[in-house]
C-alpha cells in the first residue's frame, strides 16, 4: 500500500487538477477553496459536501497534498472544492501556509485561482480562530464564514450572535455542524448563489487590522467578538477526563500498549473468519473456471499465473482495512497528538522532537503518506531524518508477508489464554524490531550527518473528537481502491511476467521445468548470495520481483506454486513453504522483510520530498545493508534453537 | 530535573519569571517572548501573546514537556521552551 497518494488513479472526476475542466456551457466551473486552522473539522466539512466525488492530488511541483472534489448541489451548477492544508495565518511560514497563500493569491502557476472561499472556524473557539479571518477577508473573494461544532458550543454553554457577526464582516455567516450535518443547506445556498452570479457575491471591503501583527489581528479578532454577542464555552469536560487517563504517567503509556496489542490481536483473530471466506472464494472460483476452461496456454495462465499470483495477495484486504481502520480512529479522534507528547521524550533523546511521531505512526499504515505528513515538522534535519527511517515502521504492505510466514511456521498457541496468542507476540515483535531499528538509526543520523541543534516542539492538542463514520468510511473506500487497484497491475503484471519467464525457453516445443527456465535461472543466479540467509532459489525469485512492492512476493510465490502444480491459495501456501524454508529461514525472511526497502512508491516520494537521488539511494542502501547482515545473524542465530 | 530546577526558581524570587515557573493551576500573565522570530510568531498564533493568561495543566507522561491552556486551548510546550516564555510581575516589585 505505498503509492496511496502519489500516483495518478483513475479518479472519479474528469480531471480535478489543473487545467480545471471546462462545464457544457463553456465557462470553467467555479472553483471554491475551502480555508481553516488544525482542528477546525475542514475535512469533516469537505468528506460531507464531496462524498466519493473527490480524490488527493498533489500541486506541481511541491508535495503539499490537496484534495479537490465536486460539490453535490441542488441545482445544476457545478462547484468544485479545494480542500487547502490547515493553516493559523497566510503568513508564508511553512509549506502549507506557502501554499494556501499562492493558492488563494493565484500565484501558483497553473492553478486557476479561486473565485470564492469557504473559511471554517472553530466555534467554540472562535476568538483564536476569527484571526484568520482578517488574512481570507483581504483576499476580496466571496467568503462565506462557517462556524462549526455548533452542538459543541451549545452543550458546553457557548453562543454567539451569527447576524451581528455577519453585519460586522459584511460576509454571510453561518453556525454549522459538520460532522452531524447542520446547517450543511446554507452552503450549499452560498455556493448555488456564487456560482449563479460571481460578481453579485464580491464582498465590500471592511477595516482590517495589520495583517503581519499578530496582537492587532487577536484584538481585532476579540472586539468582532464582543459584538456578536460571544460567549466562549467551558472547557470541554471530557476531554479534560480523557486526558487525565491518557496523559496519566502511568495510565497513559499502559492504555497506549494496550491498545497497540488489541489491534495486533484483532487483526489476527476478527479477520481471520472474513480472510478464511476469501481464500475459499478464491481457490473455488479457480477451480471452476479450471473446469471451464479447455486445457492449453490460455488455461495455464490463467489459473496458475494470474489466479493463484493475485488471488493469494486480495485475500489480504480485510486485515489491512482493519490496520487502517484502527489507524483512521487514532488520528480522527484527536489521540496521535497525546501519543506524540508521549513520545516527545523518547523521541528527543534520539535528536528528534514528538511531532516526528505522528508521521512515523502513520508509517504503520504506508510510509508514503507518512514521508509526506513529515512537513509538520519546521526543522529541516529532522524531516529529512525521520523520512529516512519512516519505512523501518512497519507497514501494511508487510502485512501479508508475515502474515503467511507467521500462519506458516508459528504455532497458534496461546500464552494468556484467549488473549495472547505465539502468532501476535511474533508479530509484534516483528513491530518492535522495526521500531528499535528506527530509534538507533536515527540516533546515528542525528548524531553524525544530520546533527542540528535542539528542535523546539510546539503542538496543540485539540479536544477529542468522535470520527464520523463518513470520514472513515471514506478512508477504508480509498484504501481498498489502492489495494485493489495494486493487485490488478502491478501484481498482476508481475504474475503475468512471471509466468512466462517461467514457461521460457521452449526445449523441443515443450515447456521447461520451472528451475531450468528463465525465471528459475535468475533465481539460481542470485541463490549463491541468499543462500548464507537460508533462503533459495525461489525464495530468490520472490525478492527480487517484489523489490516493486513488499507484498508481491506471496503473489510471486503463488504463481510458482501454481505452476508446480500446487495448491496456489494461502492456505497451500502455507504448506508449500516448509518445503523450501527452514524454520531459521522462515525467521531470517521476516527479518529481511522488516528492514529492507522493497517499495518503488516509498523510493519514488522520498525523491521527490528530499528534492535529490542523495537521500533515496543511501536509504536503500543502507536499509539492505542492515536487511542482509540482521538476516544472516537471525538464520545463524535460529538456527542453534529451531530445527 | 525540571521540577528541580522550577523549585530552585520558586525558592530564590517570591513570582515566578517564566511560564516554566509556574505550578500546575497557577496563572501567570505573559509578557514576553525570548526566541526567535519565526518559532516566536508560531507561538502567538497558538494564544502565547502578550498579556494573555496562562495555566500549565498536565505533565506530559515522560516529563520534559507541559500542556499550557491559553486562549481557549491547549498547546504542549517542552520546558526549555516555556523557559523563555517572560511572565508579568503580578506583585509589585520593590524598587528603590
Amino acid at each position: 500500500m505505498s503509492n496511496c497518494h502519489d500516483t495518478p488513479r483513475v479518479g472519479l472526476l474528469p480531471n480535478p487538477t489543473i487545467p480545471v475542466p471546462h462545464s457544457s456551457s463553456g465557462d470553467r466551473p467555479v472553483i471554491v477553496a475551502i480555508v481553516g486552522p488544525p482542528n477546525s473539522g475542514k475535512s469533516t466539512l469537505f468528506n460531507r459536501l464531496t462524498g466519493l466525488r473527490q480524490k488527493v492530488a498533489n500541486f506541481p511541483g511541491v508535495t503539499v497534498e490537496h484534495r479537490m472534489g465536486k460539490a453535490k448541489l441542488k441545482d445544476r451548477h457545478e462547484v468544485f472544492l479545494v480542500d487547502l492544508p490547515g493553516v493559523y495565518s497566510l503568513h508564508p511560514q511553512s509549506e502549507d501556509e506557502k501554499v494556501a497563500h499562492d493558492m488563494l493569491k493565484g500565484l501558483r502557476p497553473g492553478f486557476a485561482r479561486p473565485d470564492a472561499v469557504i473559511l471554517i472556524l472553530d466555534a467554540t473557539n472562535l476568538g483564536r480562530h476569527l484571526v484568520l479571518a482578517a488574512p481570507v477577508l483581504d483576499l476580496g473573494l466571496p467568503t462565506l464564514i462557517l462556524l462549526n461544532m455548533a452542538d459543541d458550543l451549545a452543550v458546553r454553554g457557548g453562543e454567539v450572535d451569527v447576524a451581528a457577526l455577519s453585519k460586522e464582516l459584511n460576509s454571510p455567516v453561518a453556525l454549522i455542524s459538520a460532522a452531524k450535518g447542520k446547517g450543511i443547506e446554507q452552503i450549499q445556498q452560498f455556493l448555488s448563489g456564487t456560482a449563479a452570479n460571481l460578481a453579485a457575491a464580491k464582498p465590500a471591503r471592511i477595516e482590517l487590522p495589520v495583517l503581519n501583527d499578530v496582537p492587532n489581528c487577536r484584538q481585532w479578532a476579540t472586539k468582532l467578538g464582543n459584538r456578536a454577542s460571544y460567549r466562549a464555552p467551558v472547557p470541554p469536560v471530557w476531554t479534560r477526563r480523557l486526558d487525565s487517563v491518557f496523559l496519566h504517567p502511568v495510565w497513559g503509556p499502559l492504555v497506549f500498549v494496550a491498545v497497540v496489542i488489541t489491534v495486533f490481536q484483532s487483526i489476527f483473530s476478527w479477520a481471520q473468519p472474513i480472510m478464511d471466506g476469501m481464500t475459499a472464494l478464491v481457490a473455488s472460483s479457480g477451480q471452476w473456471m479450471g473446469h471451464m476452461l479447455p486445457d492449453g496456454v490460455f488455461k495455464s495462465l490463467l489459473i496458475e499465473g494470474v489466479w493463484s499470483g493475485v488471488g493469494s495477495v486480495i485475500v489480504f484486504l480485510p486485515q489491512i482495512l482493519l490496520l487502517f481502520l484502527f489507524i483512521g480512529v487514532l488520528e480522527d479522534s484527536g489521540y496521535l497528538a497525546r501519543a506524540a507528547l508521549i513520545a516527545d521524550r523518547t523521541m528527543s533523546k534520539i535528536g528528534l522532537q514528538g511531532k516526528s511521531f505522528i508521521p512515523l505512526l502513520s508509517a504503520y499504515a504506508c510510509a508514503v503518506p507518512a514521508v509526506m505528513a513529515t512537513r509538520v515538522i519546521e526543522n529541516k534535519r529532522d524531516r529529512i531524518a525521520t523520512i529516512m527511517i519512516a519505512p523501518l515502521m512497519t507497514c501494511s504492505a508487510r502485512l501479508p508477508v508475515y502474515t503467511l510466514v507467521i500462519a506458516a511456521f508459528v504455532p497458534n498457541i496461546y500464552l494468556i489464554r484467549g488473549v495472547l496468542s505465539l502468532p501476535t507476540v511474533t508479530m509484534l515483535l516483528l513491530y518492535l524490531l522495526g521500531f528499535v531499528a528506527a530509534v538507533v538509526v536515527a540516533r546515528i543520523l542525528k548524531s553524525t550527518v544530520l546533527k542540528s541543534k535542539r528542535s523546539v516542539f510546539i503542538l496543540e492538542m485539540p479536544p477529542y473528537r468522535l470520527p464520523t463514520m463518513q470520514s472513515l468510511g471514506l478512508r477504508l473506500y480509498d484504501r481498498g481502491k489502492v489495494f485493489l487497484h495494486r493487485a490488478g497491475t502491478v501484481i498482476l503484471l508481475v504474475a503475468i511476467g512471471l509466468w512466462i519467464l517461467a514457461h521460457l525457453p521452449l526445449s523441443h516445443g515443450q515447456m521447461p521445468p520451472i528451475e531450468n527456465s528463465f525465471a528459475g535461472m535468475v533465481g539460481k543466479t542470485v541463490e549463491p548470495v541468499i543462500k548464507p540467509l537460508g533462503f533459495n532459489w525461489k525464495i530468490g525469485i520472490g525478492l527480487i520481483t517484489s523489490l516493486a512492492a513488499r507484498e508481491v512476493i506471496v503473489g510471486t510465490l503463488g504463481t510458482i506454486y501454481g505452476i508446480e502444480g500446487g495448491d496456489g491459495n494461502t492456505q497451500g501456501l502455507q504448506a508449500a513453504l516448509h518445503a523450501d524454508l527452514s524454520p531459521a529461514g522462515a525467521v531470517a525472511l521476516l527479518v529481511f522483510f522488516a528492514f529492507a526497502l522493497q517499495c518503488f512508491s516509498t523510493i519514488a516520494v522520498v525523491r521527490r520530498e528530499t528534492g535529490s537521488w542523495k537521500w533515496p539511494i543511501f536509504q536503500f542502501s543502507y536499509m539492505l545493508a542492515l536487511a542482509y547482515g540482521a538476516s544472516w545473524a537471525a538464520y545463524e542465530i535460529a538456527g542453534l534453537f529451531l530445527h | 530535573m525540571g521540577v528541580k530546577k522550577r523549585k530552585r526558581h520558586t525558592a530564590i524570587t517570591s513570582t515566578p519569571a517564566t511560564v516554566d515557573d509556574l505550578r500546575s493551576g497557577e496563572e501567570g500573565i505573559l509578557d514576553r517572548i525570548d526566541l526567535p522570530e519565526d518559532i516566536a510568531r508560531r507561538l502567538m498564533e497558538l494564544g502565547f501573546l502578550p498579556g494573555n493568561a496562562i495555566v500549565p495543566s498536565r505533565v506530559a507522561p515522560g516529563g520534559g514537556a507541559r500542556v499550557f491552556q491559553v486562549d481557549g486551548s491547549e498547546v504542549a510546550l517542552r520546558n526549555d521552551t516555556s523557559r523563555k516564555l517572560h511572565l508579568r510581575r503580578s506583585r509589585t516589585p520593590v524598587l528603590p
